[in-house]
């Protein structure tokens, strides 16, 4: 049963990504002063949501493996960890293009790109430190208390833009701004994009956790036929 | 639609299938290797146990 939902959920992401893709290259208006390259917001943007709530529910996951001491915490926040570092891939790869093309340039050290990237390095940061213990409930201690203090970085790298001048387009949807600064269908259609790529991102995480958790009982079976 | 910077559009575009793509293949290429290793272990307790 499970497994049919999971397989739901990915075919009906998979869908609802191929109609939005027509809707915004198709259907939505053309932004005067940008011309096509714009049009990349609608995946900017909804991966960064996605590469956040990922974040913050591997946060939430690493403070239960604490309260709990369950490894299904600990296996839920690597696996989000990494989901969420597939989308900040996503949304600093699809910035960077839309920055060589608008700025002429693909990266510069402007706060919001900077902490963008440091969140990255500190996630990356706690994938490359689990891989460096090997007792599996130190390992899980550890990275636990560092993901809970790793999702400072995303509050920074969420702000930066209200607290600092910066290069990076100012906040521009109206539950930041009050409205005004974007085309209310355009920014519908961020949101409607945002859908498929949590879906996909749950399924990714179910997947990943699956294999997290299979892989311990794997090793604890291997200690296990080594001591017979 | 307004052609103008359709070019890097369409790199964004195959940037975001891109990655996606490849983390879909990496989860899938971990099942497999897992499911492997499964496997050689049930060999190898089954050995064991012969033994």
């Amino acid at each position: 049963m499970r497994e049919r939902v999971l397989y739901a959920l990915g075919v009906a992401a998979a869908l609802l990504l191929a109609r939005n893709l027509y809707v915004i290259l198709l259907v939505l208006p053309d932004e005067a002063e940008q011309g096509a390259i714009y049009r990349i917001i609608y995946f900017h943007l909804p991966a960064w949501f996605t590469c956040f709530a990922a974040f913050l529910a591997a946060g939430a996951a690493s403070a239960g493996y604490l309260a709990r001491n369950d490894s299904r915490y600990d296996a839920l926040a690597v696996a989000a960890t990494e989901v969420g570092l597939a989308f900040c891939t996503i949304g600093m790869v699809t910035g960077s293009i839309w920055a060589r093309n608008q700025w002429g340039i693909w990266w510069t050290w402007d706060p919001r790109l900077t902490w963008a990237l440091i969140t990255t390095l500190v996630y990356g940061g706690y994938l490359m430190l689990r891989r460096a213990i090997e007792d599996p409930n130190e390992r899980a201690k550890n990275t636990a208390v560092l993901s809970i203090f790793a999702f400072t970085s995303v509050v920074i790298t969420y702000k930066a833009i209200d607290w600092w001048r910066t290069q990076h387009p100012g906040p521009v949807l109206s539950f930041r701004t009050g409205g005004g600064k974007i085309d209310p269908a355009m920014e519908s259609m961020i949101y409607v994009n945002w859908a498929p790529f949590l879906m996909l991102a749950v399924v990714f995480v179910v997947v990943r956790m699956r294999q997290e958790l299979a892989r311990r009982e794997l090793d604890a079976l291997r200690r296990f036929a080594h001591a017979m | 639609m307004d052609e103008r910077n359709f070019t890097y559009m369409f790199y964004g575009f195959a940037a975001v299938w891109a990655i996606l793509a490849g983390y879909a293949l990496t989860l899938a290429g971990r099942d497999r290797k897992i499911r492997r290793e499964i496997e050689n272990l049930k060999r190898l307790l089954e050995e064991r146990e012969r033994k």
